[in-house]
């Protein structure tokens, strides 16, 4: 068979992940210290855990409602509002998802038509772009500068406007640069947003993990509720990636658009996982708090010590990675990284991987202990050296 | 618990820079907090975690239960005394429960620590009876896991 004659033309032609490749390769090898991985090291936090056992032990093993338990719905309804003020009613304008990924996915595919442009700031996470495609609309890359802090600025997405631009997919904190952006440069940016009358959506699935002041969601901005989508999820922020488990928090119109796409595509999220959710939401403050601040002391040793190995990395104070430049070595980032892990068996990941404009940056997560950190870091002080 | 505490009780070997870098303070003060700690012996030692399971020759201990008739002035602390001076002693504490002191000791063999309980300990005024175990193999020591440690079992997605 011709399959691609048959098969999807725009899927055939989104090309394949980029890091794909370079994972291949460290799946490959043997002893390999891997600072690469983008998620929690922790695992769930035990009463959680234990609030999925006991749904699973009394059985209740059946669909939930489309939108999700209604006692989920009204926890997650609290949590935007006590940590972000955000108010969403619990009935219209929450959606739980299977991750914050299918959130992502159902989100484009509600707000775009085929020919709409869809800014993306990049050096960002890999799955925006594919997805505008996968949805028929035109993905326009922004590239973000490592001088504005990886921040969006109001002229680079003025800039980026045309008559078609539908959409701003906006993602801080940010993967892979560690990028947060504050109050004010959401002020300014939303300013814009508002003058040209765009839709955003908002993934703000490293909310919890912000350093040095707390996460401002631009949905909470005058003017920026109606035509916001906020994405967010448990993987990051309580340790809970298997579980695949989301939300999104929007006007109750979008919502009832993303509904439909998540009923028919989805049916439900699964209910082990909602009812790990509820204790999660209800119980989890401490637990976000005890993870944090390991982190935070994680991200300290990492950036100070990539600062004195002379690959300067500007501070990242959002979600688990830092974001060094190598650009002072000469080489480029896969040539970095494919060096690095053939010499010192340490993975890390080119920035390029993120988008063009990640080119002569590396993504390096500090989601491992700290002694696996020391270790790492030491070698790749060997590694320079050896230059 | 104050991070600086915790951190070295994790690990004794780190830098000073490193300390600075892991709190977010300057080198100086943590230098200079550090010798506190020790000044006020709050820092007694800097130990390295050994997994002895893996050293040859590296002997035997033994756990022992140790019922005592406390004494009317001093309590349990002369007899402690006594008891961790001996230097096949490596730890010593106070227990709440079936019994008073719990005693840990090293030996070369077996019948060293057989004969250090029996000629030197059980010996002592004051002691009434002794329940010696000991140790087949060790899992955890100080919060370090002996065996190796366990893979990381995450995948690598984006």
């Amino acid at each position: 068979m011709e399959y691609k004659n048959y098969l999807n033309k725009t899927i055939q032609d989104v090309k394949p992940s980029g890091i794909r490749r370079f994972f291949d390769i460290v799946a490959e090898m043997d002893d390999v210290i891997s600072l690469s991985i983008g998620e929690p090291d922790f695992k769930t936090p035990w009463h959680i855990r234990k609030a999925g056992i006991d749904s699973l032990e009394g059985g209740k093993t059946w669909y939930s409602p489309n939108r999700g338990f209604d006692k989920l719905r009204r926890e997650i309804s609290g949590f935007a509002s006590r940590k972000y003020d955000l108010q969403y009613d619990p009935d219209t304008e929450v959606l739980v998802t299977v991750g914050g990924s299918e959130a992502l996915d159902v989100a484009i595919r509600c707000m775009v038509n085929p020919g709409d442009e869809v800014l993306i700031h990049q050096p960002s996470f890999v799955c925006y772009e594919p997805l505008t495609l996968m949805s028929g609309a035109v993905p326009v890359i922004i590239n973000t500068k490592e001088e504005n802090s990886f921040r969006l600025t109001p002229q680079e997405l003025e800039a980026s406007i045309t008559d078609k631009t539908k959409l701003l997919i906006l993602s801080y904190p940010n993967n892979p640069t560690g990028a947060v952006m504050r109050k004010a440069d959401l002020e300014a940016l939303s300013e814009v947003i508002i003058r040209h009358d765009l839709l955003v959506i908002s993934d703000e699935i490293y909310s919890e993990l912000t350093y040095n002041g707390s996460h401002v969601s631009i949905a909470s901005l005058e003017g920026m509720r109606e035509r916001t989508v906020v994405i967010n999820g448990f993987s990051k922020a309580f340790a809970m990636t298997g579980w695949r488990l989301g939300y999104a928090l929007g006007p109750s119109e979008i919502l009832a658009m993303m509904t439909k796409l998540h009923q028919y595509g989805i049916m439900s999220s699964p209910t082990v996982s909602q009812y790990a959710a509820i204790e999660a939401l209800r119980n989890g403050d401490k637990d976000i708090e005890k993870m944090r601040s390991e982190y935070e002391m994680r991200r300290r040793f990492v950036v100070g010590s990539f600062n004195s190995m002379g690959l300067t990395c500007f501070e990242p104070n959002g979600a688990f990675y830092a974001f060094p430049c190598i650009k002072s070595t000469g080489l480029s980032s896969e040539e970095f990284c494919t060096r690095l892990l053939n010499s010192k068996k340490v993975a890390i990941v080119p920035g390029n991987a993120f988008g063009e404009c990640g080119e002569g940056f590396v993504r390096v997560s500090y989601s491992y202990s700290l002694k696996h950190l020391n270790e790492a870091v030491s070698r790749i002080k060997e590694f320079l050296e050896e230059l | 618990m104050d991070k600086l505490l915790r951190l070295l009780s994790e690990n004794s070997a780190y830098t000073t820079s490193e300390l600075s870098m892991l709190l977010g303070e300057d080198e100086a003060s943590v230098k200079k907090r550090i010798k506190d700690y020790e000044k006020q012996g709050i820092i007694r030692g800097y130990q390295a975690a050994i997994n002895w399971e893996v050293v040859q020759d590296s002997g035997v201990t033994a756990y022992i239960e140790l019922k005592v008739t406390p004494q009317r002035q001093t309590g349990f602390d002369e007899i402690a005394e006594r008891i961790m001076n001996f230097e096949e002693v490596s730890s010593l504490h106070l227990m709440a429960g079936t019994y008073d002191l719990g005693v840990t000791v090293k030996g070369d063999t077996i019948q060293d620590v057989s004969s250090f309980v029996a000629r030197k300990l059980s010996t002592l005024d004051g002691i009434l009876s002794t329940a010696t175990h000991f140790i087949l193999k060790r899992y955890k020591d100080d919060g370090v896991i002996l065996s190796d440690s366990a893979k990381d079992e995450r995948c690598m997605q984006f």
